[in-house]
């Protein structure tokens, strides 16, 4: 046994100590490294991630109607509102039963407030909410029982927030870009 | 661990020679057979180990064999599985088996817990036991929920769909950015759909570990075995084996005695598998997934009912949104049943020799059945009168949760248990 492996009083910190503690630490962040892959292999692909926008052209749709398109695998409601719609959703902006307050004119375009674009994905457990239903004449998800007006808020029922709008952009009056 | 008559091969015998290298054989006799002394009065309760350990080898032998038949990918998933109904030699039966056999498990599995909390089974010194059951049980819900994704049907995608979507809750954490899918919830759900909705990615890794868990439960079933084994199985009268007149060995009393439960079980295992197949099952599953149409009445399998009202019955934000607790109360009511051992501290076991015990015992079970029926329901069905579903499922579920958080504490300080007698023998003796 060399010096270098006691102090003096043959306690204390040892090089040994030093040796096992850095070994063992090098094993704990090499095992993470090597965790990492393991665990991110089961999030969204490159191909997944690659799907993740979709121009939809609209000028097919009738004012009163709506469509469905899909969009990473789920429901994207575009509804085109009629100017009574309109008006009935902006009517709601104060409702006391706004669970997940939300003006109307936040959920639309500036200019296109007939166009309403959100995730036909209830919020709650995530089947889809069937149009022109429920107590809202919005939409109503018939799994648990959810409410939404005609902006697409939740007005009754278990879910916890506003049909989502997602990330969109009009590339010109009649072709949308969804996220 | 118990030992009865040890495992003596003949001198000289090909198998003393193969016991001396690897004593296998010799752990089975000590495990299953004439070498574990079991309580001479088990009655047809204690089948139901014996009974849930068939049902698991069926499960992957049956699983085995159907795996060679399906594809799973999201074109082919659901047109295989016809095909293994229409098509392959027996796969109607090996498929019907597989199916009705997890409904079976479960049968077998709640009453073998039901057994032991009737009768005290998870009190010392067999909490580890108990809890070993119950990491089994869990490990059994996941592998029948992705095993009931695989056939692709209306119900597998939107079971697979509502059962992933618990895991937003923790949106109620961290929100995110709007529009942008990116809150703590969204995070962990697209981590284990590997995509942004159910879809082939989800199928494909459902598909692995759905082959993978029934084995990690083998595993953890020869530990939960091994820890039987250690204090012995409990009784009857809940009271500890005295000696040798009261216990008698497993093999032959216990092995013939499974055997006959076992061709009970068979007779209507098969009664279900051949006369009424789908009964267990849902229709909407026959019809191939669909994920812009959700059918109009989501319902798990029958066997996760209780736990589905649970979830459904917080209906009220506090702090977190209804759907947080919801899940929270939901997870909890499994977990809570780990700390059972120390929620229930009467030194009794057996039911038997606690009267009241054993009434709320019953009105548990009424309880759960409850939960179980109003699982089925819309939260709007009208039961009675004006009074609801959910409300019925609300008050079911305080039950739950009181029984055993506030009543089992309480009882076992309070109650006044009957005597007990001085040993199994001795009450047999008595009563001659």
């Amino acid at each position: 046994m060399s010096a270098n492996d006691k102090n003096e009083h043959g306690e204390g910190v040892t090089r040994r100590d030093m040796l096992a503690v850095t070994t063992v630490s090098a094993g704990a962040v090499g095992s993470a490294m090597v965790v990492w892959p393991l665990i991110d292999n089961m999030n969204p692909a490159a191909d997944t991630l690659a799907l993740s926008s979709i121009e939809v052209d609209i000028s097919t749709i009738e004012e009163g109607n709506s469509v469905t398109v899909k969009w990473r695998g789920k429901p994207v409601f575009i509804r085109h509102r009629t100017a009574a719609e309109v008006a009935e959703a902006r009517a709601d902006d104060n409702a006391e039963d706004l669970k997940d307050p939300q003006a109307d004119a936040e959920r639309v375009t500036d200019g296109k407030e007939q166009w309403l674009i959100m995730s036909g994905v209830c919020t709650h457990l995530g089947c889809v909410p069937v149009g022109e239903e429920g107590d809202f004449g919005g939409w109503f998800c018939p799994c648990h029982g959810s409410h939404y007006d005609k902006s697409g808020r939740i007005r009754k029922g278990p879910a916890p927030t506003n049909l989502v709008v997602p990330n969109y952009t009009f590339l010109t009056d009649t072709v949308v870009k969804i996220g | 661990m118990a030992h009865g008559p040890e495992f003596k091969p003949k001198e000289g015998s090909l198998l003393a020679w193969t016991e001396q290298r690897l004593p296998i054989v010799g752990l089975v006799h000590g495990a299953l057979g004439p070498g574990y002394p079991a309580p001479r009065n088990l009655n047809y309760l204690w089948n139901f180990g014996v009974l849930a350990g068939f049902c698991l080898v069926m499960q992957i032998v049956t699983g085995i064999i159907l795996v060679m038949h399906y594809t799973p990918h999201v074109d082919m998933a659901f047109d295989s599985v016809e095909r293994i109904m229409r098509d392959v030699n027996y796969g109607w039966m090996l498929r019907y088996i597989h199916a009705n056999g997890a409904s079976f498990f479960f049968i077998v599995v709640y009453i073998h817990i039901f057994r032991g909390l009737y009768y005290g089974s998870y009190k010392a010194p067999r909490e580890l036991l108990w809890m070993l059951g119950l990491v089994i049980f869990l490990l059994m819900m996941a592998t029948a929920f992705m095993g009931y994704v695989l056939p692709w049907g209306q119900m597998s995608f939107w079971g697979a769909t509502v059962i992933t979507n618990f895991f937003s809750a923790f949106n109620d954490l961290y929100a995110g950015d709007p529009g942008m899918e990116n809150g703590l919830g969204d995070v962990v759900v697209q981590l284990l759909l590997g995509g942004f909705s159910v879809d082939n990615p989800t199928l494909s890794r459902f598909f692995s570990l759905h082959y993978l868990l029934p084995f990690v439960i083998a595993g953890v079933v020869i530990l939960h075995i091994w820890a039987l084994h250690i204090p012995g199985s409990n009784n009857p009268l809940g009271i500890d084996v005295k000696g040798k007149q009261d216990k008698i060995p497993f093999h032959p009393y216990y092995t013939a005695k499974d055997a006959f439960g076992l061709f009970v079980f068979l007779t209507i295992f098969c009664l279900f598998v051949f006369y009424m197949p789908n009964a267990l099952g849902h229709p909407d599953n026959y019809i191939p997934a669909d994920p812009l149409v959700t059918p109009a009445h989501i319902v798990p399998e029958w066997y996760y009912l209780a736990f589905y009202t649970i979830l459904k019955s917080f209906t009220i934000d506090f702090i977190f949104t209804a759907k947080f607790w919801g899940v929270i109360a939901m997870f909890g009511a499994i977990i809570l049943l780990f700390f059972l051992p120390w929620l229930d501290t009467s030194k009794v076991r057996s039911a038997k020799f606690r009267p009241m015990f054993r009434f709320f015992f019953w009105v548990l079970m009424v309880d759960l059945v409850l939960l179980t029926w109003i699982g089925g329901k819309s939260a709007d069905d009208i039961i009675f009168m004006n009074v609801q579903a959910v409300t019925i499922g609300q008050i079911a579920t305080f039950w739950y949760f009181f029984h055993f958080l506030v009543l089992l504490p309480v009882l076992s300080r309070v109650e006044k248990t009957l005597p007990l007698p001085d040993s199994i023998a001795s009450a047999v003796i008595k009563k001659a």
